[in-house]
């Protein structure tokens, strides 16, 4: 792995990580509860990010499941709090 | 780290390139979340991270592994068709939600006035 790579992945984790507290910070600000759900929904495409970077550092293909692991859910539960929002129910 | 295989030059900084770019545009987006002022505006930021963010970092780890493995390695392209599907339908469930909300606590406020209009 070159010099420039890890340089590279270095500062992208950076970036997504402070990426990750804005999310977090706008979850512990939001008004009301549609505006944590938005950064729940940030939040959990940041850490996906945040794992694929993870793979290129350590050359592991294993890594990708994870992400896409993180990406399934995420989206399962961002749904499921939506539609909690909207009826009160997440079964109808 | 592998240290055992050594990417080449051209590779290495199309990766390089790629990751930063996608990394300062998810936190563009997560800025914007952070700091513009009304829900609905608030919704429109991370989508940057979702998009651009997921396709340019989905790109670098396309690109350094088929060039580790000396053959093309696609799978990342599942996660960004899937990111990219499902961002706008949880985007648009959600924001009728919050209509939704807004227009009960409306019409929760307009019938307390008429209640205390009554009153008087």
């Amino acid at each position: 792995m070159s010099a420039v790579l890890t340089w590279a992945v270095l500062c992208a984790q950076v970036l997504l990580g402070l990426a990750m507290a804005c999310s977090t910070l706008r979850i512990l600000w939001g008004p009301r509860a549609q505006d944590r759900v938005v950064g729940f929904d940030s939040l959990y495409v940041n850490a996906m990010l945040l794992v694929l970077t993870f793979g290129i550092r350590s050359g592991s293909a294993l890594y990708f499941e994870a992400a896409l692991m993180i990406a399934l859910l995420g989206f399962v539960g961002t749904v499921a709090l939506a539609k909690f929002l909207l009826r009160g129910e997440v079964i109808e | 780290m592998n240290e055992g295989v050594e990417l080449p030059l051209v590779a290495a900084i199309l990766t390089a390139m790629l990751l930063i770019v996608g990394a300062a545009t998810t936190l563009i987006g997560s800025l914007g979340l952070m700091r513009l002022g009304t829900f609905y505006q608030r919704v429109h930021a991370p989508t940057l991270g979702t998009t651009l963010g997921t396709s340019c970092i989905a790109l670098a780890s396309m690109i350094y592994f088929s060039t580790l493995g000396t053959r093309p390695v696609l799978h990342e392209l599942l996660l960004v068709v899937f990111v990219t599907i499902t961002t706008p339908i949880t985007l648009m469930v959600l924001v009728r939600a919050a209509v939704f909300r807004e227009k009960l606590e409306d019409q929760a406020a307009s019938t307390s006035q008429t209640e205390k209009r009554e009153r008087r």
